[in-house]
């Protein structure tokens, strides 16, 4: 169950809306599937994203994953605790391991994402063997 | 724990030396070595005796798992058996005590090597020239990518997009950023298949090339080849070839028949030399007529009488390696070929593929096989329903199978699987290996059921037992300290 506080994408990142700024992190189920952490290249505080577009990178013991940006804007601060602790990305996720905070270019992409309801649906369904 | 082999600096006493060397017996200039570049203090360089010196490395040499101590089913690394013929050949003097800079008239045999592997790999590959400066595969398809960019830029054509499956191996994406590209991955579709439609969305005026392995990644040949290829071409885009996979298909088929234009096979691999330790490899290209003017040099010319490197190829991307490639790979690759000949590399293909369908059809229903086709030289399987019954995961089978003496197969690639299994057991194993891996997979799987966490622990008969990888990952400690330092 993913927290109903916040929106998700289908790449598995999460928005939590705050004024006109959105924090982002990576879901439990992304964490889960990864495995244990062992790197995060954090963006660049300023970098302008588009929605969809590559974030940072996160590496496992397992791959390297791209993590995208589930809303279009500029960077205005990133997590540095995971430069040296990427591991708090594995025990919480949706709390002290978010990523980045991005000042919204267009704060109605919000709406494209997935609920937390709809985002539970379709983990189950894409590991659904 | 067993103690482990004790680093050499630990085992150093004073004085000891494992080969001492006589006196000089020539007078030492003053000043052959400049003043301030002589070393004051001697090197603290690890002083061990000859027998303690060899029980070291032997002793590590044991703690090794290779294709010479035991099978080592690591899909998509091609880890057959290398014929010691292989290593006889390449270790002749004509061949091991040459230099590279001696004149061609001395060295004529290499050449000529190197002249007639390049046309049999032309001829296997269904290409028309092939360079063999690449010293690896993903050297080759930088090398390859390189070419086709330069092929774009004389037409006068920008195109930058690379287009990927979501299969392919993680070097081809790599490779393409690495020459300037820009990737653009498509989902495969539910045939475990390029999906056409993806493929027909993005393959536009900014695509330089696709690249792909077929047989893919899971081990599976898509037969919408021509179409694909048709589609690329029609974009004015190339095709190009990754030779990772080239087991499953010699004498049977060829990249250039196919429609691709570019390819780089891997003689580590393919061709039977060792790797897996890092190297050397080499990753040979071979293009079509019309990517030939941009091809590396030098490159060996034959005319009639006598074999000669030549620089004559104005439009060449230049050198992509020192000298002329990893030479003495290509030797162990030339004694391959020859010795097999056009039909033993058929058979090749043939037994590749037929021990891996073995294997895969033994190992299913246990394991669930999420492709349910005839695969070609590798295959993937995944542990889903054991998993689900019991937790246990694919690295958890991967470290059982330490202890029963095999190397595990590679897992969690490719990615568009949870929890892959990738499995490839190579043409050279007999069918009582095979057995004995099946086995041993199966009883894997019962004991998952029955004691979980058993599995869940190991290995519990190797050196040292399951490894924090993760904590090697985040703390990296690589180097001795003298203690007290």
């Amino acid at each position: 169950m993913h927290p109903a506080d916040r929106r998700y994408t289908k790449t598995h990142e999460w928005l939590k809306v705050e004024g006109a700024e959105g924090r982002v992190g990576i879901t439990h189920h992304a964490q889960d599937h990864l495995g244990d952490v062992v790197f995060v290249e954090l963006p660049a505080v300023g970098k302008q994203v588009k929605q969809g577009e590559q974030l940072c990178v996160v590496e496992s013991v397992k791959a390297v994953a791209d993590c995208y940006s589930p809303a279009s804007g500029k960077v205005v601060k990133v997590n540095k605790r995971l430069a040296d602790s990427p591991e708090l990305l594995n025990k919480d996720p949706h709390g002290e391991a978010w990523i980045a905070v991005i000042e919204l270019g267009d704060p109605g992409e919000v709406s494209s994402l997935l609920d937390s309801a709809s985002y539970d649906k379709f983990c189950e369904e894409e590991s659904g063997h | 724990m067993k103690r482990l082999e004790p680093l050499i600096y630990e085992l150093s006493s004073p004085g000891r030396r494992a080969y001492s060397l006589p006196e000089c017996d020539v007078p030492v200039p003053s000043g052959a070595i400049p003043p301030g570049m002589a070393r004051e203090i001697p090197a603290e360089l690890p002083e061990v005796s000859e027998v303690d010196l060899v029980r070291h490395f032997t002793r590590l040499s044991q703690l090794n798992h290779g294709v010479d101590t035991g099978f080592y089913p690591l899909g998509s690394c091609t880890m057959k058996y290398n014929p010691k013929v292989n290593e006889q050949a390449s270790r002749l003097p004509g061949f091991a005590a040459i230099h590279p800079y001696q004149p061609e008239e001395t060295v004529q045999g290499a050449l000529q090597l190197m002249y007639e592997c390049s046309r049999y790999l032309a001829e296997i590959a269904g290409m028309d020239e092939v360079t063999l400066q690449p010293a690896a595969g993903a050297h080759g398809e930088l090398t390859g990518l390189l070419l086709i960019k330069a092929y774009h830029e004389h037409r006068g054509e920008k195109r930058t997009k690379v287009i990927v499956p979501d299969s392919s191996h993680g070097t081809n994406p790599a490779s393409a950023a690495i020459g300037g590209l820009e990737i653009v991955t498509i989902k495969s579709d539910d045939r475990g298949g390029v999906d056409l439609e993806e493929l027909r969305k993005v393959a536009d005026r900014d695509c330089a090339a696709l690249m792909l392995t077929n047989p893919n990644t899971l081990g599976l040949f898509d037969e919408n080849i021509h179409v694909i290829a048709d589609i690329v071409h029609e974009a004015g885009g190339l095709l190009y070839y990754d030779g990772a996979n080239a087991n499953a298909i010699m004498g049977y088929t060829r990249p250039g028949d196919m429609g691709f234009d570019v390819v780089h096979f891997n003689l580590h691999k393919t061709f039977s030399t060792p790797h897996g330790g890092g190297g050397p490899g080499s990753g040979a290209v071979g293009v079509k007529k019309k990517l030939a003017p941009y091809m590396p040099v030098p490159f060996v010319t034959f005319d009639g009488s006598k074999y000669a490197l030549s620089y004559d190829k104005p439009l060449t991307i230049g050198k992509v390696k020192s000298f002329y490639g990893n030479f003495g790979v290509v030797v162990k690759a030339y004694t391959y070929i020859r010795a097999l000949g056009p039909d033993g590399l058929k058979r090749v293909s043939e037994d590749a593929v037929l021990n891996a369908n073995y294997v895969m059809r033994r190992l299913v229903p246990t394991y669930d096989l999420p492709y349910d086709r005839h695969c070609k030289h590798e295959f993937v399987v995944a542990p889903w329903s054991i998993k689900k019954r019991t937790g246990v995961r694919t690295t958890d089978i991967a470290k059982r199978l330490l202890d029963y003496g095999v190397h595990p197969p590679t897992t969690y690639f490719p990615l568009i699987v949870e929890e892959a299994l990738m499995i490839e057991p190579t043409e050279t194993e007999s069918v009582e290996t095979l057995d004995y891996f099946v086995q041993a997979m199966l009883e894997i799987a019962e004991e998952a059921e029955k004691d979980p966490d058993k599995v869940k622990g190991a290995p519990h008969t190797t050196p040292v037992g399951r490894l924090d990888e993760a904590g090697a990952a985040r703390n990296l400690n690589l180097r001795w300290r003298k203690p007290g330092d």
